[in-house]
């Protein structure tokens, strides 16, 4: 399991003076905002990748910047590693605890610090939820537009993070196109400033170097995001296929066709079978995949678009095609997509949600591989993908309870990033490398790259301090992997756990 | 990180990560690809591994080297010594495929390569980077980092880069990012690229997402006072309104409407003014409009609801107001603080004394962090050293 962190493969710090570092924090934080008792601290356990699980040594949860601060020059003081953490819902293990280090929870920084409608800007704390966000600016007619699935919980400063995602950014992008400004604090404690409220800054694009870098670089203090009209009017469209193939082909066509749809947005035979008896959407039990289609825009564009998508997808054999009549139909298309997560655990007692990339085209080849995977393995995967960007999420559903099986799990998961490396795409399509990928990181990219990611860290963390074993694997850890590893996108000893 | 292991495994069959087995995987990636033919590749993949050989021999000797593309922007940046290393040859689009909405080309493409290339196919690059000369190349517009008209409606050259193969300082091919939108793999030193300037590696190859044509676009013009008319644009864009330019000359506001018929005819009917032919947006776009043909010419980038400061004669504005072009003989210290006063920055765009620093200044703490990056990727500090600050 890889919450068993080694120091050997992880990094390795000073032995921990904890009297010390607890002594000097309690000087700082009052004993409410200080956990350091092991049953208190057991809710920072784990983020949303619930199989990880590690304590820290002490979980400090500053209100403002400057208490941040001064948690950070004491860990850098007595070398004490520190791991950032939003509201916990990442799934990759990013925000895991490391042995020894100080968890350093920005939920308490949960202010929306300024609204500028004319601007169209919102100045906002890193502990302020995703949907939050959206839900203040609405008066304005104005939307945050990244929407994680995790939305009504998760935190900005983790979309930061993350470079977070959602079923919309193929039209509107990811978090690193809808931010202007960050706060951020080096290690040393030191106030940094990214960005501006102008298009651009002088220099490096060190915005697009912080967004997404998982707290290895800095702790980001407040966020100015940008912010975007709500659309006049939205559309959508269900469709049926008999076959995936022919859904994947739709695909491509209404790409090809100059359409930017909103969301598009796909679900397999057992996806939508399984998302079906949960939110009863209505959609067509007897599919072997469906796709859900948005448009935007004008009224009569949006309408104009959807029904060229409608002719697209008839041509590329489609057995129904449904226009949702009004929001409420919408909505409820929706609702069967957005419930396939809590819908899996119906179905199975566990499920482990998988998020690769890969290019459009090879749709196709990779979901018959995931099928011949997933028998190898012994172990059902159902299909949920962010069709429109080539975002893929195969669910594996398993038992934690039956013997060996959280392990296969953990097997076929990397043995499907590894294909989707295979075959042009990458690891992670937006719920980050964290702790979970990090090997597979090996796989992705080269000695070579890996200093150079590791040469980046140590520009601003120069002693590793912030969130170590994570990202980026160390070389003694790929070399490791490597020794147990196969070219071709197969685990030799599935039955064997991988560290 | 622990000292240096042996080489981790690598996906997709490549190799030791040289240009070789980079080439015969792109090879593959096209042979394997479904319905679509492989695209045909012009030129056959060149200069690469002397590029390299260059840069490895610039870097035992420490001396630095002048990247150069179509030298279409040497007047942008500080100017530096250093021999010139040319990546013109290196040039070729190595993939694309209108579905992917992504296209993959070696650095010396030229731009008018690439635009007419996705032009066939009803798409375009978002970011509509000003065509400075016609040896314009794809490595250079991502170098340089400049966008154009729609940069404030459809995002600037780092939005749309997906991934980068560059040679670092020492000569190794390193590749961030890949062909696909969404990838949070590793840290985006593939965005990091754009608006560098060569100073943290040479490009090699860049993806990037292109975007398709709208199915209407019209530019209309109105009489309206400069203030007035980045009130107006403001406003506009506080709804959902198909805008895709907002220019102001000194005198008349010229704005752009893309997207949707109804939407397009609407907003079109809604703002009256007077039409034009679309083809002046590309004086806007390749700075080539009479407005900005003064001598020395300065960049201010600021806040969109930021007053313009008083720094000199305002010639035009651009990117519905947040970028503003100004002509000044003022000291360059004053428009700097001018501009940063304002909660932006300022650019000695053109017409620079040799030797001068045109870009905003940097804090202490941020300029350290710039000089310990530019170390990482390129140790002896031999690509292009102070094209962008004397201090980098």
């Amino acid at each position: 399991m890889l919450d068993r962190f080694d120091p050997r493969l992880d990094g390795a710090f000073d032995p921990l003076d904890r009297e010390r570092l607890i002594g000097r924090l309690s000087q700082l934080l009052p004993p409410d905002r200080l956990i350091v008792s092991t049953e208190s601290m057991r809710p920072y356990e784990s983020d949303g990748l619930a199989a990880y699980r590690s304590l820290p040594v002490a979980v400090a949860l500053p209100v403002d910047a400057d208490e941040a601060a001064v948690v950070l020059k004491v860990c850098r003081e007595l070398n004490v590693p520190v791991v950032a953490r939003g509201a916990g819902t990442g799934l990759s293990g990013g925000a895991l605890p490391f042995p020894g280090s100080v968890l350093l929870a920005l939920g308490k920084l949960n202010k929306i610090l300024a609204i500028d409608p004319v601007a169209r800007t919102a100045r906002v704390q890193p502990g302020v939820r995703n949907l939050a966000i959206s839900e203040a600016v609405k008066p304005y007619g104005l939307f945050y537009a990244p929407d994680p699935s995790s939305q009504l919980a998760c935190s900005i400063g983790g979309n930061v993070a993350e470079n977070a995602g959602g079923v919309h950014c193929l039209k509107y992008g990811l978090t690193v196109h809808n931010i202007l400004k960050l706060e951020a604090l080096t290690i040393e404690g030191e106030r940094l400033t990214i960005g501006s409220d102008a298009l651009d800054t002088p220099g490096f694009d060190l915005m697009a170097l912080l967004t997404g870098s998982e707290g290895l670089l800095a702790v980001v203090t407040e966020i100015t995001v940008r912010l975007l009209p709500l659309p006049a009017d939205v559309q959508a469209l269900l469709v049926a296929f008999p076959d995936a193939g022919c859904a994947a082909q739709a695909v491509a066509d209404i790409i090809a066709a100059g359409i930017t749809p909103g969301g598009l947005e796909m679900m397999d035979e057992l996806a939508l079978t399984a998302a079906e008896k949960f939110a009863h959407a209505g959609y067509p039990l007897d599919a072997a995949a469906i796709l859900i289609c948005e448009c935007d825009g004008a009224a009569s564009d949006a309408k104009a678009e959807l029904a060229h998508v409608a002719e697209i997808c008839r041509a590329a054999g489609a057995s129904e095609v449904r226009h949702a009549k009004d929001e409420v139909e919408r909505l409820l298309l929706w609702a069967g997509r957005k419930g396939a997560f809590p819908a899996m655990g119906r179905i199975a007692p566990d499920y482990y949600c998988i998020d690769g990339t890969i290019p459009r085209r090879r749709l196709p080849e990779v979901l018959a591989r995931i099928g011949e995977l997933s028998r190898e393995y012994g172990l059902a995967v159902a299909n949920v993908f962010h069709a429109g960007d080539g975002n893929l999420h195969p669910l594996i559903l398993y038992d934690a309870s039956a013997d060996g099986e959280l392990d296969r799990a953990e097997g076929l998961g990397g043995a499907i990033l590894e294909l989707c490396v295979a075959v042009g795409g990458t690891i992670t399509g937006e719920h980050g490398v964290g702790r979970e990928k990090i090997n597979q990181m090996c796989v992705q990219f080269s000695t070579a790259e890996l200093e150079a990611f590791a040469a980046i860290k140590a520009a601003f963390d120069p002693a590793g301090l912030l969130n170590p074993g994570k990202a980026v694997p160390t070389l003694a850890r790929c070399a490791e992997f490597g020794a147990m590893h196969v070219h071709g996108g197969a685990v030799a000893h599935p039955e064997l756990p991988r560290f | 990180m622990a000292g240096t292991a042996s080489p981790p495994p690598r996906g997709a069959g490549a190799g030791d990560g040289g240009l070789a087995d980079r080439d015969a995987e792109l090879a593959g990636s096209q042979g394997a690809r479904g319905r679509q033919p492989p695209t045909p590749d012009p030129s056959p993949r060149r200069g690469g591994e002397e590029v390299a050989d260059r840069i490895r021999e610039a870097a035992a000797a420490k001396t630095p080297l002048r990247i150069v593309g179509g030298n279409t922007k040497a007047f942008y940046g500080r100017q530096t010594a250093g021999e010139p290393l040319s990546l013109a040859g290196h040039r070729g689009i190595i993939d694309y495929d209108p579905s992917e909405l992504v296209v993959v080309a070696r650095a010396g493409t030229p731009l008018a390569e690439i635009e007419a290339r996705l032009a066939e196919c009803g798409q375009r690059l978002a970011f509509e980077p000003p065509r400075l000369g016609p040896g314009s190349t794809i490595g250079g517009v991502v170098a340089a980092g400049l966008s154009g008209p729609r940069r404030p409606f459809a995002g600037a050259v780092r939005d749309c880069v997906l991934g980068a193969t560059i040679l670092d300082g020492r000569g190794q091919v390193l590749r961030f990012g890949g062909q696909v939108f969404k990838n949070v793999a590793g840290f985006d030193a593939f965005r990091l690229q754009a608006g560098a300037l060569g100073c943290l590696g040479v490009i090699l190859e860049v993806s990037i997402r292109v975007t398709p044509n709208p199915r209407r676009e019209i530019a209309l013009a109105f009489e309206i006072e400069s203030e007035a008319a980045r009130l107006r644009v403001c406003k506009l864009m506080g709804r959902p309104t198909p805008i895709s330019g907002a220019f102001h000359d000194g005198v008349r506001l010229h704005l752009r409407l893309a997207g949707g018929e109804a939407g397009v005819e609407a907003l079109g009917a809604e703002l009256g003014g007077e039409a034009e032919p679309l083809g002046f947006w590309d004086q806007v776009r390749d700075l080539t409009h009479p407005a900005l043909m003064s001598g020395p010419l300065w960049r201010l980038s600021l806040p969109q609801t930021a007053p313009i400061p008083v720094l000199g004669d305002v010639l035009a504005w651009d990117w519905a107001g947040s970028q503003v072009w100004l002509r000044s003989d003022r000291p360059a210290a004053e428009i700097w603080q001018g501009a940063a006063t304002a909660g932006g920055h300022a650019t000695l765009f053109r017409g620079a004394a040799p030797g001068a620093e045109v870009f905003q200044p940097l804090a202490a703490a941020l300029l350290a962090l710039h000089q310990r990056l530019k170390a990482a990727f390129d140790p002896a500090g031999v690509l292009n050293p102070g094209r962008m600050y004397e201090a980098l």
